[in-house]
């Protein structure tokens, strides 16, 4: 099939950007996404043009490398689909297709469609983590945790990181990405000791990154790959309201 | 002569008695020296988090721009442990046994003993840190079996072990990181090893956004940087693995063991056409349920349904009637391979083999597969477009792991003194084949249980010698080679991508040094190879300038690959046996199965670089079984 492409383009984070038109003929149905992006750098060094610079690694929806807005939607039409694992069956004959950064401030563009995620680094750095020194482990019985338990929990910890939640967000909220941590790590029991100071530093890094806040409207769940709940941004408030009483 | 340093005493024993009589180092010392980790898996991330939790400096790298993306995560079965949970006979010796038996004879002792023994706390280490590992009703953990060995000892956490593993070392890293113990380096990749006095001293690094080559000194250099199997460009692997790494340490004197033993998964979706970048796993755990067949018919070319059951062959049931459908990856993959290239393969290129699961639905109910395999019915849909329920899927092999990498002694330390290697870079516990679950579990014992007390034990020694000084003559001559190679890439101006050279490298390397290798195919090899890079080195474009550009970046890579192929080569050529992964066509039975060389060949293969344009030396080091007896793998 045959596929019109607007892609941004912008040389770096200082720069300004712009929409570039490109023709794709003899587009495979199979291919995935990022692999008709593939071909279309390919053409490019043909006529040693520079390359659509994309993130991307895995190709198989784990790594949370790669994600584009995609006709204005984050990893594009699919609900709950990575970039990565889009193909191009999803699409027509003829279709023009426009291809943007995912967009936040806390997320600049490093250049074309590569953004700087390390604000996401930074929330985990403040607190996202158990305290458990190499070799303090008791043995890993002796911590009976409850089957539901262990698969809600699973459930949180399942986040890849990609971004889409803020890209998706009208506020550019990171409120279901540190939400899953924080539920992650407080349900369990081994979470439990640092519940409170890690949601009183998370939450706090959270707003120190140019994230906005949330206004509940729930998109970020639509376009979760992993279908991380809202249910997680509720448990965060509770875990952030007790621990605010903690703390007076 | 290679001395692997295994320390003396019963196998049992040894680990323990390492561990109680290495060196240490004071606590006030260990904040003066500084550790290099250039990788962010489950080996770099544990092994830079261990150090600085004792009190090391660390700076760690990786080429994502998170640490957490390291292609670790994306392992989806589980992760081995000797802990008898469900109390079926299992202990350390008997996993000990089953991976060296698994590697067909071709990995240390000791090595494996002490992978098999650390396996135990890395379950506990991993559960302290949130691990959600699966569960049973009753709160203790679960766990299942997994290729072929008759104990329960995988640990899993849904499809997603590797990435739940991962999160656990990294968040352990970021919490290092916030402590000021760790200073990590996105985005960086690491482009030569810099040697002072014949001991490793630092590297040279290009940050990928910005463009600028960085020098970093330090006291000791851990290179814990995955496998290479994306040599072959379709694989498994992410596709920024790659081998520069290692491959650059080697060309500064380390040697590289096992070359060419590169594990070939038999389940992955096959390739569908040029476009492909990429081959999905699909877990084997659909072996279980799943019928592996093709056409009997060569060239036929009816839907899968309207072939009738007489006129299909289950090839794996049929030559291996006790394993069936759930023989050994090698043997499936090779056995797969042979059926494709008789004619029998099928899909659009004909590449692919059945699974199919008609007689599993129809004695258990769609409801059972579902609950079994959905997600993994759900990923096969989106990605082929096919409902598995109702068609078979379409599988075939692909490259997966490396066993070699570069040879390290049991200390995990390579033949350059200060230089370790980690995880999948590194050939130790492996030997010609890894068993499913065991290489997370090594990535993760090697960082968190070994190099803590092996590298120590080096830095004790290196107290009193000053620190590398990044203005040393090393580092600039160093830097001034990358410059060089950078440059001269951007500098050829051709006319062909580098995905175009990594491409045709791939399918050669595979047709010739994949699944089956002969000394012709492989001297046709070694000369494709040869031509290829000079038409590299001529005909290369890369676009763009000298900041964050991913084809410069390629280019690094697919140089590497160009010389790597090559060695992958020869190691096979000289190896007259066919063992684990490494089947010499040459070396076979009548009817087909391996036939392993004990007399001759029970020695790992470790490469000495001696310069470019000259033939690397083959080294020797033997391996001596005192605690099992070599058997021949049957699985008949
Ligand atoms: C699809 C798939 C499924 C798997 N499933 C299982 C399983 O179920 N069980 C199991 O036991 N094993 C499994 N494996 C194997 C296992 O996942 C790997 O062997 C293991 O995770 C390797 O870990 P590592 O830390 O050595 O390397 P990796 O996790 O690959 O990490 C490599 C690191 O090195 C960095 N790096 C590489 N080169 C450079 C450079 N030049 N400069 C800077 N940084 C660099 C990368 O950025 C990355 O951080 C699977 C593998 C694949 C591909
Ligand atoms: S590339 Fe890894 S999730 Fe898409």
């Amino acid at each position: 099939m045959k596929i019109h492409l607007k892609i941004w383009r912008q040389e770096n984070a200082g720069a300004d950007g712009r929409l570039m038109d490109y023709e794709l003929g003899e587009v495979d149905e199979n291919m995935s996404f990022l692999e008709m992006l593939d071909s279309l750098n390919e053409q490019l060094i043909a006529r040693s043009e520079r390359v659509i610079e994309f993130d991307h690694d895995c190709r198989e929806g784990i790594c949370g490398q790669c994600g584009v807005m995609i006709n204005g939607r984050a990893h594009g039409p699919l609900d709950h689909t990575t970039t990565c694992q889009l193909h191009m069956r999803t699409f027509r004959d003829g279709d023009t297709i426009l291809i943007e950064p995912f967009r936040a401030a806390a997320f600049p563009v490093l250049r074309d469609l590569k953004i700087d995620r390390s604000a996401f680094d930074r929330i985990i750095q403040a607190g996202g983590f158990i305290s458990a020194n190499t070799g303090q482990a008791p043995e890993a019985n002796s911590i009976p945790i409850g089957h539901e338990m262990a698969e809600s929990a699973f459930d949180s910890a399942a986040c890849i990181g990609c971004g889409a939640c803020a890209a998706s967000c009208k506020n550019a909220s990171a409120v279901l990405f540190t939400s899953a941590k924080i539920s992650h790590l407080a349900q369990l029991p081994q979470g439990k000791v640092e519940r409170e100071l890690r949601v009183r530093k998370m939450v706090a890094q959270m707003d120190a990154e140019a994230f906005g806040g949330c206004s509940d409207t729930r998109a970020c769940e639509v376009e979760c790959p992993q279908q991380i709940s809202v249910a997680n941004i509720a448990r965060m408030n509770r875990e952030y309201l007790t621990a605010s009483w903690f703390s007076v | 002569m290679l001395n692997a340093k295994i320390p003396e005493g019963p196998l049992k024993d040894k680990w323990t008695h390492y561990k109680e009589h290495s060196r240490l180092v004071n606590p006030a010392n260990r904040r003066k020296l500084e550790v290099i980790v250039v990788g962010t898996g489950l080996a770099g991330a544990s092994c830079a988090a261990s150090l600085a939790e004792q009190g090391y400096r660390v700076k760690s790298f990786c080429f994502q721009d998170s640490a957490r993306r390291a292609h670790s995560v994306a392992a989806q079965g589980g992760v081995n442990a000797a802990k008898n949970y469900k109390n079926d006979g299992d202990n350390v010796f008997r996993m000990f046994y089953d991976t060296i038996k698994g590697g067909d004879f071709r990995s240390r002792e000791a090595n494996v003993y002490r992978l098999a023994e650390c396996s135990l706390n890395l379950i506990d280490q991993a559960v302290a840190q949130g691990v959600p590992f699966a569960r049973e009703y009753g709160g203790y953990l679960n766990n299942r079996s997994f290729g072929g060995v008759q104990v329960s000892r995988t640990f899993y956490a849904r499809g997603q072990t590797g990435q739940q593993l991962l999160l656990g070392a990294y968040q352990a890293l970021m919490r290092q990181t916030a402590a000021g113990q760790v200073q990590t380096f996105t985005r960086h990749e690491m482009l030569d090893l810099v040697l002072i006095d014949g001991k490793a001293a630092g590297i040279i690094t290009r940050d990928l956004v910005t463009g600028q080559i960085e020098r970093h000194a330090a006291n000791a250099v851990v290179l814990a940087t995955g496998g290479y199997g994306k040599i072959y460009y379709l694989s498994t692997l992410a596709m920024g693995c790659n081998g520069s790494a290692i491959w650059r340490a080697h060309k500064k004197g380390a040697f590289m063991a096992g070359t060419s033993w590169i594990q070939i998964h038999p389940t992955s979706l096959p390739q569908s056409g040029s476009h492909q970048s990429k081959l999905t796993l699909m877990s084997e755990s659909l072996r279980n349920d799943g019928r592996i067949w093709v056409p009997a018919k060569q060239g036929d070319a009816r839907a899968a349904g309207e072939i009738p059951e007489d006129e299909r062959d289950y090839y794996l049931e049929r030559r291996y009637p006790a394993f069936g459908n759930l023989s050994p990856r090698d043997i499936a993959s090779r056995a797969a391979k042979e059926r494709i290239d008789a004619g029998h393969g099928v899909g659009a290129m004909k590449n692919a083999v059945y699974l199919d699961f008609s007689k599993a639905i129809k004695e258990q109910g769609e409801g059972k597969i579902r609950e079994k395999y959905g997600n993994l019915f759900r990923m096969y849909q989106k990605i082929t477009g096919i409902d598995a329920y109702h068609q078979p899927m379409m599988i075939s092999p692909a490259a997966h792991f490396t066993m070699g990498g570069l040879w390290v002694d049991y200390e995990l330390m390579t033949t350059i003194p200060g230089l370790f290697a980690l995880g999948e870079a590194n050939f130790a516990d492996h030997g010609a084949n890894r068993l499913g679950a065991n290489s997370l579990l090594q990535a993760c014992v090697d960082g968190y249980f070994i190099a803590p007390y092996t590298i120590p034990n080096f830095l004790a020694g290196e107290i009193n010698t000053p620190r590398p000084a990044v203005d040393h003559p090393a580092f600039a001559e160093a830097e001034a080679a990358v410059r060089k190679q950078l440059d001269l890439f951007l500098n050829i101006k051709g006319k062909l991508s580098a995905d175009h050279f990594h491409k045709t490298l791939g399918a050669l390397l595979y047709d010739k040094c994949g699944l089956a290798r002969n000394a012709d195919g492989l001297r046709e090899a070694i000369a494709g190879i040869g031509e290829l890079r000079n038409s590299f080195y001529r005909d290369l474009n890369v676009t763009g300038d000298g900041l964050l550009n991913s084809e410069l970046e390629k280019a690094g890579r697919v140089a590497d690959y160009l010389e790597l192929g090559e060695l992958m080569c020869r190691d096979a050529l000289s190896r007259e046996e066919s063992c684990g992964a490494h089947f010499r066509e040459e070396h076979q039975t009548k009817d087909g199965e391996a036939v392993r060389n004990d007399e001759d060949f029970c020695f790992v293969s470790a490469w000495e670089w001696m310069g470019a344009g000259k033939e690397q030396v083959l080294h020797r080091e033997p391996l001596e079984f005192e605690n099992v007896k070599l058997t021949v793998r049957s699985y008949k």
